[in-house]
């Protein structure tokens, strides 16, 4: 019953509208104290872990690498303060476990400029000279799934790349800092969108904007103007319709272009690299600059905090730390979500610290979430509403049934539950209250183990 | 300590089964006042014992069987409603309370309740009826009739157990002739006698023997459609496919056939559509299924009505497709994202804000090998490469 939708002429029809909530889309972006400790961990990205280069002790200034890798989906870490390395091991990590991590202790008279750099002319750089300078500045996607920048980046060898697709969606409520970027940091934007061009020898890029981030599109439209040395139809950047989840790539793509991806297929199948505005804003800044990533903009909102706002947060910031400041100091753990509310993580601990691919702090009110889990919860009355709302164009409710009697294998065979892709839309809508993704979540993971030990 | 980790989503929409059952039990309302307009203080009272009778088989199927659900979440008045609505205003109101007794217990509470039952329960209810009760549900009396706010019509009130009281003798009091009880339907079907598709439309003019009309069901239908309470595929499909099938077989012969106009707007076909094939837990969940089932009404309530016994058919036509819902599921399940024709053979939805246009790359030209994605899961299965 996306009738809406239909005659608004929209690509991609499904999914849903969750209240937007954007409580900082117009306040300006601010930068956080450094914390006297902050905690590196060494695994904050998706493939290999870094080994730590630096040893217990050891002077660091800010900016420095601390740990690299040699393998190739693998991003090095810097420094994010100038102090002194105090601790090399188990800390508490984002996901729970303790994991590996470098906690430096912050000189407090220092100045805590960037002192590492090592600025360089990119100007007749090489595509292969730009991929490694974005993988020595330890890039990961900022978007949330900290996938390496630069293998990201990397074109296949058969394949060909004619699109970059920038990212400046963020459908996720509460979230605002890719907006804010979007607006403040246009021309670092535009400077990265033109270095990601050439490492992918993209002929043309576009940034699909919600439409309900309308000074974005102006801003990004100004900064392109200012450039002046981009050709005529190089750079767009273009509004596309206010959902959830349309941030998702292959939404995002079918929005645009209204071509699907093939399920199983990246876009770079049909020619496409996609990413996300904040990664290629912070790469305009810090490729020229020769610098690695120390810092990023975090949304710190939700009913809970005093204070919302877009802050500048420098890595390893602990996570007590950042709600102190941002006046949430009596914040319990179970009201603290990583992320978005509809994908974001419940954190575990707050003495995890902020990582490269977390975009959003959000604080619940505590009664609001146990509100919802007093809720309740009835059979699926098969209202069709997550069929209608999924974007992967799955049958949930079928789906749920299955889960139920625990059929996980029909599931992924006849029923394409790979192609979920978690974005909670059926949890959202169901009215029964059926926690449909999070059920999913489970039988892909044990399909997952089921096929790793066949 | 207690660690308390939630899964996301965090947020959550705000409807909920009560809201969507609600909505439908107000939007009946209007129907229900209409029907109560029409025939009085019998009609009233039908609608509260066979409601009544409902709900409160529900709540011993609840308290007894454990099952999920409850009278608070409004599904039984949604039954009983539309059970008595479907029921002649003056049958007899202990086979109107046996009849909501069978739609519950054995429509729904026996399947599991709510969300289970693969019938709707009101049609189970009425087609128990109709077959222990053959004549009661048979005998229709003229809607408008003078005084019906100050008597009941003598058939409501038969003892219980015994046969109802013949209401001819009470119509011959007031004027009217034995045909005059007779609905549209079966004065077509038995008597060749047509009525304007105008009159049945609003049921406002004269002394007709039918139910609610179908103007006000359509439009409290439509209010629910717009709130998305209902899917408007479905009376969008039955309306379409009787129309046509009707249309046609005027097409082939205006003697025997009447217009496709009578068979839209007469008997409980607008209602059937409206309100008793859109129940959620019977009909399909998929939107090709939808279509489908729709159509599937639509043609078996024109072949009953006009090749069977029966003056009406829209009861069996809506159980029949009932049954059918599973396996219309099955061979509608939707085409998940980039599994289908549009990606299969890379041609575009309209609608997008920036076209893919022939200056473009294609496909075929990048020569794209890309790594796959490592659901492996959701491969077919091959053997292992050494």
């Amino acid at each position: 019953m996306k009738l809406l939708s239909y005659f608004r002429g929209e690509a991609f029809q499904r999914g849903v509208h969750p209240p937007s909530c954007k409580l900082t889309a117009s306040t300006r972006i601010r930068r956080l104290p450094f914390a006297p400790k902050v905690t590196v961990p060494l695994s904050q990205h998706i493939g290999k872990v870094p080994r730590p280069i630096v040893k217990v002790g050891q002077e660091v200034v800010r900016g420095e690498p601390i740990a690299r890798s040699d393998e190739w989906l693998s991003v090095p870490h810097h420094a994010p303060v100038t102090g002194v390395v105090e601790f090399i091991g188990l800390r508490p990590g984002v996901r729970g476990p303790w994991v590996e991590s470098i906690v430096i202790r912050a000189h407090p008279g220092a100045s805590q400029e960037d002192q590492w750099g090592r600025p360089r002319d990119l100007a007749d750089a090489t595509g292969g000279d730009i991929l490694q300078a974005i993988w020595d500045s330890g890039m990961v996607g900022l978007g949330g799934a900290a996938f390496p920048t630069h293998a990201k980046l990397t074109v296949p060898k058969q394949a060909k790349v004619h699109t970059l697709v920038v990212n400046g969606c963020e459908c996720e409520p509460y979230l605002t800092c890719d907006h804010r970027v979007m607006v403040e940091q246009a021309d670092a934007l535009v400077a990265g969108i033109r270095y990601a061009m050439r490492a992918t020898g993209a002929v043309r890029s576009i940034v699909g904007i919600e439409d309900n981030k309308p000074d974005a599109a102006v801003a990004i439209r100004e900064a392109i103007a200012r450039c002046g040395r981009i050709p005529e139809g190089e750079v767009y950047a273009e509004l596309v319709p206010t959902k959830y989840p349309q941030g998702s790539e292959k939404m995002l793509v079918m929005a645009l272009f209204g071509v699907e991806i093939p399920a199983g297929d990246l876009p770079v199948s049909l020619g496409m690299v996609v990413n996300n505005v904040g990664t290629l804003a912070a790469l305009g800044k810090l490729l020229p600059a020769g610098r690695g990533l120390t810092e990023r903009v975090v949304t710190i909102t939700g009913p809970g905090v005093a204070k919302p706002g877009d802050y500048i947060v420098p890595l390893g910031t602990p996570l007590r730390f950042v709600l102190d400041y941002a006046g949430a100091p009596g914040a319990e753990s179970r009201q603290v979500i990583l992320g978005g509310p509809m994908m974001g993580q419940a954190a575990a601990s707050l003495d995890v610290p902020i990582t490269k691919g977390m975009s959003g702090v959000l604080v619940m009110q505590g009664d609001e979430l146990a509100w919802r889990e007093h809720q309740k919860t009835y059979p699926c009355i098969k209202c069709a509403e997550c069929v209608e709302s999924c974007p992967m164009g799955l049958n949930p409710s079928q789906l749920g049934m299955l889960a139920a009697k625990r059929e996980y294998d029909l599931m992924g065979s006849d029923y394409h539950l790979g192609e979920c892709f978690e974005c909670g839309c059926c949890s959202y809508v169901c009215p029964s209250n059926i926690p449909l993704v999070q059920q999913f979540r489970i039988a892909k993971q044990i399909l997952r183990e089921k096929a790793i030990s066949k | 300590m207690t660690i308390e980790i939630r899964s996301a989503p965090h947020i959550k929409g705000t409807r909920s089964v009560e809201q969507i059952m609600r909505h439908v039990v107000w939007s009946l309302m209007p129907i229900c006042a209409f029907f109560v307009f029409q025939y009085g203080l019998s009609a009233l009272l039908s609608l509260l014992v066979v409601t009544v009778s409902c709900l409160l088989t529900e709540r011993f199927f609840v308290r007894q069987g454990g099952q999920s659900g409850d009278i608070g979440d409004f599904s039984a008045i949604i039954t009983g409603l539309l059970l008595a609505l479907s029921l002649p205003p003056g049958f007899p109101l202990w086979m109107g309370a046996v009849a909501g007794i069978v739609a519950i217990a054995l429509g729904k509470a026996l399947f599991g309740g709510i969300g289970f039952n693969v019938f709707n329960p009101a049609l189970i209810g009425r087609a128990f009826v109709q077959a222990a009760f053959p004549q009661a549900i048979a005998s229709y009396t003229p809607s408008f009739m003078p005084g019906r706010f100050y008597e009941f019509i003598p058939s409501s009130m038969t003892i219980p157990l015994m046969q109802p009281v013949s209401v001819v003798a009470w119509l011959q009091d007031r004027q009217f002739d034995a045909l005059a009880g007779a609905t549209p339907l079966a004065k077509w079907k038995f008597e060749g006698v047509l009525a304007n598709a105008d009159e049945l439309l609003t049921s406002l003019s004269g002394h007709m023997a039918v139910g609610p009309s179908p103007v006000l069901i359509l439009v409290c239908g439509a209010y629910l459609a717009f709130r998305r309470f209902l899917d408007w595929r479905i009376p969008a499909a039955i309306l379409g496919s009787a129309g046509l099938t009707a249309w046609m077989l005027f097409a082939l012969n205006d003697v025997r056939f009447p217009n496709p106009f009578f068979m839209l707007f007469s008997g409980g076909l607008i209602l059937g559509a409206v309100y008793m094939a859109t129940d959620m837990a019977t009909s399909p969940v998929t939107p090709k299924g939808m279509w489908v089932y729709g159509a599937l009404i639509g043609l078996l309530t024109v072949i009953i009505r006009y090749y069977s016994g029966l003056p009406e058919g829209v009861m069996y036509a809506i159980l029949i497709a009932n049954a059918a819902t599973p396996l219309i599921e099955k061979i509608t399940q939707p085409t998940p994202f980039g599994k289908g024709v549009l990606s299969n053979f890379g041609r575009q939805k309209k609608g997008a804000s920036y076209p893919l246009h022939s200056g473009y790359i294609s496909r075929e030209d990048a020569g794209a090998v890309t790594p796959k994605k490592r659901f492996l899961f959701n491969k077919p299965k091959q053997p292992p490469k050494e």
